[in-house]
This record gives C-alpha cells, sequence and structure tokens, in this order.
C-alpha cells in the first residue's frame, strides 16, 4: 500500500467533498490517478471505486492512464484557429511523433486537445505541465520539444515574463495582461483593506441595501441582481452560509478575470469578505479553473497576508464576532463547472453535473447550505459600491445596467485584450475601440451567446439590448462563419456533462448536419432541420449549457443565412454524404481487390 | 397516388385513447366533486385545462397519475430522488418548460402536457436516444416490455429522423450475474441512483461525460450480487441495458408488457 | 384507370417481410384485383419493364449490389417503402458495423466452425462477379430517399396491408396500436 496516497487523503480530513484536491495532489505526484489509486482512496474514504472514478473521469486534466512527462494542453477555440492553431498543431504532432489524444511511444509526450484556457489575446496558447506558454509558433514548437527531449523543465523554458504582476517572483509567466483600458470601478486606484473601514461601521443588511441600491447584476452573464441574491441567503433558515467566488471562466474568448487575480486579487478578496459578512457566510471559497493554477502561489500569498492583517480569521477587520477564512477550491478543466450549482457540486467533489433548480443555492447550495455563488467582477465591484456608495455605482452604465463592464476582446482586432468600459457603448464602438481589423461578426458572450453582424453593429451593450459576460470575439470578413460555428458546437460537445439527453447527444446530431453542409452535401431542407432541432436545446436542457449549445446554429442562421446558402446544393431535395467508393474501400483492402474505375 | 402524402402523419395521443380518456374525465369530475367535500387541504391544478387535486409535496408526474393523466418518463424511478436526466417529462407550467419529475406541484400551476410543440419535443428525444445507442430491438431481451421502445409505439414513431451512428459501445459482461450492454444504455441512471449495496455503497456510476459518458459497473461489489438483486437490477433498467445472466425472453411475444397496450395506458385506465 | 404497379426487393435481409407480406391471408386476392406486380421475387421478374408507383423494399445495404438495386428502385418507383427494421435501421446485419470487415470476414470463411477446416487455403472470396460489401450496414434512407417506413421483424401483415390499401386508395392510413412494433 502506497502511504502516498494514504498520506493525501489524510491531509484532506478523509473527506469524500475534497476528492477534487486529493486527485490534483496525486496527479501532481504522479500525473496520473491509476487504478491502485483509486482503490485505496475508495477504500480509505469508504465510498466505491466507481463513485471514485465518476468525479475522476469527468474533468479533463485528470487521467486514470499515466499521461507523457510532458502534457501539452492546445488550446483549440476559434480564435487559436484564427491565429494558426493547426500549423502549430501539425508542428507539435510532427515534433513528437505522436497524434493528439495520445502520448507519445516513449512515453515522453501526452498531447490533447484543449478548450479555451482563458488566453485569447495572445494565441495559440498551450498549457504544458503547469506552465502556460502563449503566443506559440512553430519555430517555438520546434524548440521546446527539442529542449524536452534534452530534459529541459518546463520552467527553464519561460524565455520572457509578461508585464505588471506577471513579472513578480510569485508568477514569472509568460502571459501578458493585455489589459487596455482600465475603468472607474474595477480598474481604478485603490488601495487594499481601505473599504474595510466603512465596512466596520456598517450592519449586515445595510451593506446589503447599498448593493442593491447600487443595482448591480451579477457579471456572469446571467444577470441576476447581486443584492437580492444576498438577501435571499440571508432569508434561508440555516445559519451556516456560504460564499464562493466563481473564477472558473471557460466561456471561450474570455479571460478578464485573469487579469483581475493576476493584477487586483485583492480587490477580489476584499469583495469576498464584504460579500461573507453582508451573508454572514462561515467560508469563503475560490473556485479557481485549474487552467490558472500558475496563479496559485500568488493568491495564496496575499491571502496570507490578510490573514496576517486580520482581514481574515477571527473577528476579520475588527468586526467582533465576523469569523471567516478564504481557501481556492481548483476545479480540473470542465466549462460546465462555470454553472453555479455543477459548481457547487465540484467543490463538494463530484461530477460538475448542474442540479435541477428549485431549491436554488441560495436556500440549499453548498453542502446542502445556503450558498451565494458570485462572479470575481461581481465581487470585485462591490468593494467600489460599499466605499463609494450605490449612488455612485448608479450614476454610471445605463438606465437598467449600473456601472462598468470588462470586456475580453479577441479574434481580428489590432488590440486584443480586457476594457473596463461602461455600459452602454455600441458594438460599432467597440470595434472602433479595440481597432477591429474588417470585422464581419462579433460573437457576443462567447459560444452560448450570439453571433451577431453588421445588422446589429448599432446594438448597445446592456441588459435592456445586447447583454453579455464579457467574452467578445472579432471575425474577420476572410473568416468561414461555418467553420466558427462548428468550433462552437464541437465546444459544446466536448463541454457537455452529459446529464440531459437532448445536450448529450441532439449537439452531435447537429454537428454532423452542420458538416453535411460545410462538406457540400446539404440541402436546402437541412438549413430549416438545424433550425428546429437547435430551437429544441433552448427548452429541453436543464443548465445554461445545454439550452444554449445551439445559439450558434441559431443566430448563425439568423444573421448569416446567405453564408449557409452559399453552400447548399441547388435543385436537390436530398443527398446523404454516401460515398461508394469511400464505403468499398476497407472490404477491398480486405480480400486484396481494388476497386474499378 | 397524389393523395398519399396524407398518411402516414404520426398522430399522437388522440388515436390511442381518444375515447378512454372522454370516459375517464367524465369519471374523473365525479370522482372530483365527491372529494372536494372531503379533502379541502388538496392542491388544485390544471393539466390541458382539466382540473386535477393532487396531495402537497407530489410531484408533477405522480400528481398527474393520481389524476389519470399520463405523462411520460425514463429516467423517473418512484421513490428515488428525481434527475430529470431524460428531459421527456418536458411540460410547460405557467408557458415555462419544466421537467415533471423534478417539479413538486403547487396550487394553481397551469400545466400544458399534450400540445403539439411538446409532443414535438419529446418525440425528438426519443428518436434521439435511438439513434444514439445502438438499439438492435429484434435481438433484445427486453423487446417487449422496455420502456423506450414503448415509448416509441405509444407515440407512433416509423423512423427516427436522425441518422444511425453505429458508435462502438463496450459490453460488459465480466461479473458473474449481470450484463451491461451499454449499446442500450439511455444513461437515465436509475441504476446508479437506486441501486446500492447494503452499506450503502454504489455498485453503478458513470463514467466520462458528454456523449462519451458511459455506465460504469464496480465489479467488486457486482461480482456479490445475489440472483435477487440482479433481477433487480434488470428491472430497475427501462431498456435491455442492464440484464440478467442465464435468462431472456421469458414472456413469450404477444403476451409482453407493452405488444397490446401502450405505456401509460394503465395509468389512463385507472378510474374507468 | 390502370392499377398500381408494385415492385418488391429483398436487400440484406432474410425475406422475413416477404414472408409477413405473404401473411396477409386471403386478403392476398384482394391485393391481385388492386395491384399489379412488377419487379419482385413474388412474380420472378428479374428488371424493371416499366414505371412502378410503388417500391417496397426489404433489408438494408450491406453490399455494393444493395447500392445498386436500391438505387435501380428509386429511379423506378415513384415511391419507396422501407419495410421492416433491416431497411429502417440495418437491422441484424448491422450489429456488425462495430466490428472491422477483416474481423468479419475471416470469421465467415477462415475462422468459422463451418469454415475454419473447409477453408485450408484460406481464401477470402474476392471474384470480381460477387459484389464486395460495405464498410458497414446502412438503412436505405442514408442512401436514397425513402418515402415510407414501415417498421417491425418483420412488419405484421395487418400493417403492410394497411399501408398498401392506403397508399393505392389514397384514405388515411390506420395505425392502431398493435400494429407498430420494432420486433
Amino acid at each position: 500500500m502506497s502511504s502516498q496516497v494514504q498520506s493525501i487523503v489524510d491531509k484532506f480530513g478523509n473527506d469524500a467533498t475534497r476528492l477534487m484536491d486529493i486527485f490534483i495532489d496525486i496527479s501532481k505526484d504522479k500525473g496520473h490517478v491509476g487504478e491502485e489509486d483509486i482503490a485505496e482512496i475508495a477504500d480509505q474514504l469508504n465510498i466505491s471505486r466507481v463513485d471514485v472514478e465518476q468525479t475522476l473521469s469527468f474533468y479533463h486534466f485528470f487521467s486514470k492512464e499515466p499521461r507523457g512527462k510532458y502534457n501539452i494542453y492546445l488550446n483549440n477555440s476559434v480564435v487559436a484557429e484564427f491565429m494558426g492553431r493547426e500549423e502549430v498543431a501539425d508542428a507539435v504532432e510532427k515534433a513528437t511523433g505522436t497524434q493528439f489524444g495520445s502520448v507519445s511511444e516513449d512515453g515522453l509526450f501526452g498531447l490533447y486537445d484543449t478548450s479555451c484556457i482563458g488566453m485569447n489575446d495572445q494565441e495559440p496558447a498551450a498549457i504544458i505541465n503547469g506552465v502556460v506558454f502563449p503566443k506559440i509558433t512553430t519555430y517555438r514548437v520546434r524548440e521546446l520539444i527539442k529542449s524536452f527531449r534534452a530534459g529541459k523543465t518546463v520552467t527553464e523554458m519561460v524565455n520572457s515574463f509578461g508585464g505588471g504582476q506577471n513579472q513578480s517572483a510569485l508568477i514569472k509567466s509568460m502571459v501578458t495582461n493585455n489589459l487596455n483600458r482600465r475603468g472607474a470601478v474595477i480598474f481604478s486606484d485603490h488601495t487594499a483593506g481601505d473599504s474595510f473601514i466603512k465596512l466596520g461601521s456598517m450592519k449586515p443588511k445595510e451593506v446589503i441595501e447599498e448593493v442593491k441600491n447600487s443595482n448591480i447584476r451579477g457579471r456572469g452573464g446571467a444577470g441576476f441582481p447581486t443584492g437580492l441574491k444576498w438577501e435571499f441567503c440571508t432569508r434561508a433558515g440555516n445559519k451556516e452560509r456560504y460564499l464562493l467566488c466563481n473564477a472558473d471562466e471557460g466561456e471561450p474568448g474570455t479571460f478578464k478575470d485573469r487579469v483581475i487575480l493576476t493584477e487586483i486579487p485583492h480587490l477580489l478578496f476584499e469583495g469576498m469578505v464584504i460579500a461573507g459578512y453582508a451573508i454572514g457566510a462561515k467560508e469563503g471559497i475560490l473556485y479557481l479553473r485549474l487552467e490558472y493554477e500558475y496563479l496559485q502561489n500568488h493568491l495564496e500569498t496575499i491571502l496570507d497576508d490578510f490573514r496576517k492583517k486580520g482581514w481574515l480569521g477571527k473577528n476579520v477587520a475588527g468586526i467582533d464576532g465576523f469569523n471567516y477564512d478564504i481557501r481556492i477550491q481548483f476545479g480540473a478543466g470542465a466549462y460546465v463547472c462555470g454553472e453555479e450549482t455543477a459548481l457547487i457540486e465540484s467543490c463538494e467533489g463530484k461530477r460538475g453535473e448542474p442540479r435541477n433548480r428549485p431549491p436554488f443555492p441560495v436556500s440549499v447550495g453548498y453542502l446542502d447550505k445556503p450558498t451565494v455563488v458570485n462572479n470575481v467582477e461581481t465581487l470585485c465591484s462591490v468593494v467600489k459600491i460599499i466605499q463609494n456608495g450605490g449612488e455612485w455605482y448608479k450614476s454610471m452604465g445605463t438606465k437598467e445596467t449600473s456601472g462598468t463592464k470588462l470586456l475580453s476582446i479577441s479574434g481580428d482586432v489590432r488590440y486584443p485584450g480586457v476594457f473596463e468600459i461602461e455600459w452602454g457603448m455600441t458594438i460599432r464602438e467597440m470595434l472602433e475601440m479595440a481597432g477591429a481589423i474588417d470585422p464581419k461578426a462579433v460573437q457576443v458572450g462567447g459560444p452560448s451567446g450570439r453571433l451577431i453582424g453588421e445588422n446589429e453593429f448599432d446594438r448597445t451593450i446592456c441588459y435592456e439590448d445586447l447583454p453579455t459576460g464579457g467574452a467578445m470575439i472579432i471575425i474577420g470578413q476572410n473568416r468561414s462563419i461555418l467553420d466558427v460555428i462548428k468550433n462552437f458546437t464541437e465546444f459544446f460537445i466536448e463541454e457537455s456533462c452529459g446529464s440531459c439527453a437532448p445536450c448529450r447527444y441532439l449537439t452531435v446530431i447537429l454537428r454532423n448536419r452542420l458538416q453535411k453542409i460545410i462538406d457540400g452535401k446539404g440541402v436546402a431542407k437541412d438549413l430549416e432541420y438545424l433550425a428546429h432541432w437547435g430551437k429544441q436545446m433552448k427548452m429541453a436542457n436543464r443548465c445554461g449549457l445545454g439550452q444554449t449549445a445551439a445559439n450558434p446554429i441559431l443566430s448563425g442562421l439568423e444573421n448569416f443565412i446567405q453564408d449557409f446558402e452559399a453552400k447548399i446544393e441547388k435543385g436537390k431535395d436530398f443527398d446523404t454524404k454516401f460515398d461508394l467508393d469511400k464505403a468499398i474501400q476497407e472490404s477491398s483492402r480486405a480480400v486484396g481487390r481494388f476497386p474499378q474505375a | 397516388m397524389s393523395l398519399i402524402k396524407r398518411i402516414f402523419s404520426s398522430k399522437t395521443e388522440e388515436n390511442i385513447s381518444g375515447e378512454q380518456k372522454k370516459e375517464y374525465s367524465e369519471n374523473e369530475d365525479h370522482k372530483n366533486t365527491n372529494k372536494s367535500n372531503v379533502m379541502n387541504d388538496k392542491i388544485k391544478f390544471t393539466i390541458d385545462g382539466k382540473e386535477c387535486k393532487a396531495d402537497k409535496g407530489a410531484n408533477l408526474v405522480e400528481a398527474a397519475k393520481a389524476n389519470g393523466i399520463f405523462i411520460p418518463t425514463l429516467c423517473h424511478l418512484e421513490g428515488v430522488k428525481p434527475a430529470g436526466s431524460c428531459r421527456i417529462c418536458n411540460v410547460k407550467i405557467n408557458g415555462r418548460f419544466m421537467t415533471a419529475c423534478t417539479t413538486e406541484i403547487a396550487d394553481g400551476m397551469m400545466i400544458e402536457n399534450n400540445t403539439t410543440d411538446i409532443q414535438e419535443l419529446r418525440n425528438i428525444i426519443i428518436e434521439t436516444l435511438f439513434v444514439s445507442g445502438n438499439h438492435y430491438c429484434p435481438a433484445c431481451e427486453k423487446s417487449g416490455n422496455c420502456e423506450l421502445q414503448a415509448l416509441g409505439y405509444r407515440y407512433k414513431m416509423l423512423v427516427p429522423r436522425f441518422p444511425f451512428e453505429f458508435e462502438e459501445k463496450v459490453v460488459d459482461a465480466s461479473t458473474p450475474k449481470i450484463f451491461i450492454d451499454r449499446n442500450r444504455c439511455i444513461l437515465c441512471k436509475r441504476c446508479v441512483r437506486s441501486l446500492k449495496t447494503k452499506d450503502g455503497k454504489s455498485i453503478f456510476a458513470i463514467n466520462g461525460r458528454g456523449h462519451k459518458a458511459m455506465i460504469n459497473i464496480d465489479h467488486e461489489l457486482a461480482n456479490k450480487m445475489t440472483d435477487e438483486e440482479a433481477q433487480n437490477a434488470m428491472d430497475t433498467c427501462p431498456v435491455g441495458s442492464i440484464l440478467k445472466k442465464e435468462r431472456g425472453y421469458v414472456d413469450p411475444i404477444g403476451s409482453r408488457k407493452y405488444d397490446k397496450k401502450p405505456i401509460g395506458s394503465e395509468i389512463e385506465s385507472v378510474n374507468k | 384507370m390502370s392499377k398500381p404497379i408494385v415492385a418488391t426487393t429483398s436487400l440484406a435481409g432474410c425475406f422475413g417481410c416477404h414472408m409477413s407480406l405473404l401473411d396477409i391471408d386471403d386478403r392476398i386476392l384482394e391485393l391481385v384485383e388492386l395491384v399489379d406486380f412488377n419487379k419482385s421475387p413474388i412474380d420472378d421478374i428479374k428488371e424493371f419493364t416499366q414505371m412502378c408507383d410503388i417500391g417496397l423494399i426489404e433489408g438494408g445495404c450491406c453490399n455494393s449490389e444493395n447500392i445498386h438495386v436500391l438505387k435501380d428502385f428509386r429511379k423506378n418507383c415513384k415511391i419507396l417503402v422501407s419495410l421492416g427494421e433491416c431497411a429502417i435501421m440495418g437491422g441484424l446485419p448491422a450489429m456488425r458495423n462495430n466490428i472491422p470487415i477483416k474481423e468479419c470476414l475471416e470469421e465467415a470463411y477462415l475462422n468459422g466452425p463451418s469454415t475454419k477446416d473447409a477453408n485450408p487455403e484460406g481464401i477470402l472470396p474476392n471474384d470480381e462477379e460477387l459484389p464486395i460489401i460495405l464498410d458497414k450496414v446502412y438503412p436505405c434512407h442514408e442512401i436514397v430517399k425513402i418515402d415510407y417506413y414501415l417498421p417491425g421483424c418483420p412488419p405484421t401483415a395487418d400493417l403492410i396491408w394497411n399501408a398498401l390499401v392506403a397508399l393505392v386508395t389514397g384514405d388515411e392510413m390506420k395505425l392502431p396500436y398493435e400494429v407498430i412494433k420494432f420486433d
């Protein structure tokens, strides 16, 4: 019996809700969590092996099979494709002698396609053994693989540092911030802990009132009023409450939280303290995507600093009886965990499958206790709201959408990066601001949002008109809209938890039908089918992922029907992709016959 | 020959039990008037305009059933916490799509169950399930007793509208009492949720995610299954994915559960 | 008006659907009054001699000849009906769809209990005259446009009868619960 696994399970209190941490630690040691490890964990936690495995197998960054000594997780988001991903992927396969989705025979390299890793402003990017390698070129690929073969470590291959805190001793990352525009809320000047002076004089109820007064709505995209959410939570009978911060920004094209966590994590933690105080939370948990593991030491150090200053622990910020701490919970590569109930499940060491609602997390959440789940940006904004007041906050933005918004802008633009804007900007202004290059379309809010064209460029970014979580992917005139839509659809196929039947498989059917059209085998009826089947997804599925998985297809059909029609076979009402020559190839080979011309 | 287009349309409920329903609803009205005097604490709601009553705390599938109305289900299993994963029981509640199995009935709910768009959604889900697996009904031991097939019959599915993909699924026959044939699995998780050992451990669990998700079995625990547990596992499975070994085709064709009567007809005729 | 003309064929099927067609019992006398048969195993007409109104297809497509025949039916029939599970979804022959072709052939001609001693030279049949098998068994509607589907293994005689009558008369087809079966 390996005592190593045993001590890891011990370290987390033999608690099955800490399975994620257990897997992460074992993976760090061994690179994978093998059959024997699973058995050992199961025995020690007194649960069955399949239960251990069902969590393990859910997450992209965990594996039961040994992975390589160097594992290359290459982003496959659409912007990565724009920026030459295919060329880079080919170079990686050639240099390592293995295919994506496999480990090289010598066990040196594991190659994995990976959904957006939050680096859309510096693609193509990959995570190799926890280190982010942005802006990869074929030259860089050959250099990296050669050096790895020569035994160099990933940290030895870090050859530059991004700006700001990326250069600090605790991060030392090649990632650049691309913070292109600071606004009046999130990125305005702030001295850590400033808001606590005011907080000490406020009752939790007053904090909630101030937040309600600001009209701030959740910044993840769904836009639920934050103050109201907090209030609901305090109304739940149970006194053991939790605050969860959702730092799992997995929507392809979003990377704003990365910049916050790098540059102003103290603002976030301050916000988590305020929210914790307001709802009477016992503990705050930062659910952080494993893609941002490189920020761990940086974040832990700031948390320690908070504890030293009395901003975490007992009687936080000098408030009598307010005992509260924050811990970081890592995810492990699952977009759906950005859905708040899936996030809660994941925090409990389970598969990230969204729960049925009601009950809502504010009454039955983490460990079945009342829980508030807030976005990183929301919690940062709250600090400034407490400091400057709800009225101040309301003075920015539009009538119904107050404050500022962080946009993550990427794609065919001269200045990809994070922009803090006041709500109410038009798409056209945004394109101008970021230096869009010959834009044909904008994917507003990432794949789950809306694909718009020129006809909607005068719409304004706000809840009254065009709401968004902030991911803005600019698509130039030279891009194939159908390929973009296919990339988005495949993202949803990969990231579906698999629970709801339509999300699990209707997405695959939709993708296949789209592929048929792309292959030039589509007929006019196929477009009707795509629209009709896609519409069902909205009605049929439990969570936001499934409900929006057909959005790229549906809004694509709405705004770019000419791109679809151009691919449709004229004058045909029936075509399958059947190809007789292809269908007899395998058997011809088997019997040694070659198809006659 | 041009008239042919009119036929083969797969109309749904009307054909099956229009008459039964009419008779039933008369009885039901009668029953309600009798009851209303004694049971004022019951929750009142409507399904497709028909006034219904149920006990507080009942979920919508059960509440509808108590009123003689069938809401189709696949993942639902009485007495087990609802999963809401197959989505077949989607209904419209006060204009919004919700799964009936996960919804507790509330006073005044206006529920739509048998409408064209809901039926279309259900048909699409059923057809999706048929093509996402490899359902060779003629070669399946569960044929005639299979709930997915029965829904196909009830809703007159002549052919799924989607192409068959014939994805490879692995059969696990390595435990002594049961087979797991993943070709037929619809991932309803009934087995995952309900079949536990005496000390509460899971025998079945999901592995992987998305369309690659599949049911896994804990071999160590499955090896200890009794005949009775194996039978229970088979009965829990709505399709032919979990089968008890050394047993099959017990009921002759013609006397199987859904040979003569549609699934749900037992609910609709309950008060006849 | 002349009688509608019916053609039938069995592709990768077992002729069970044709048997079921004959199972309409004495109604077969009525059927003869209703329709004429052209290319069909029933009258042994090998090639189409005229355009037909209805083509009944049993079986899916497992080899190149099936494809040829099916396309010929599409060309020569105004309406095509997929008859039975094999035509509709490949049926039992499609259970080989996840097994590599080579393995299938070797099992059939080299390793199977009836062939392993009878084929000492290990020959996989490969005469130019033989149709070549496809990578998988295809449902008919994945090859040509199919107008109607009659499920069952085989479809019940009543289902086939109801369908034929409806097609010929143009009346709405009767679909009582008992006639739709997938086995």
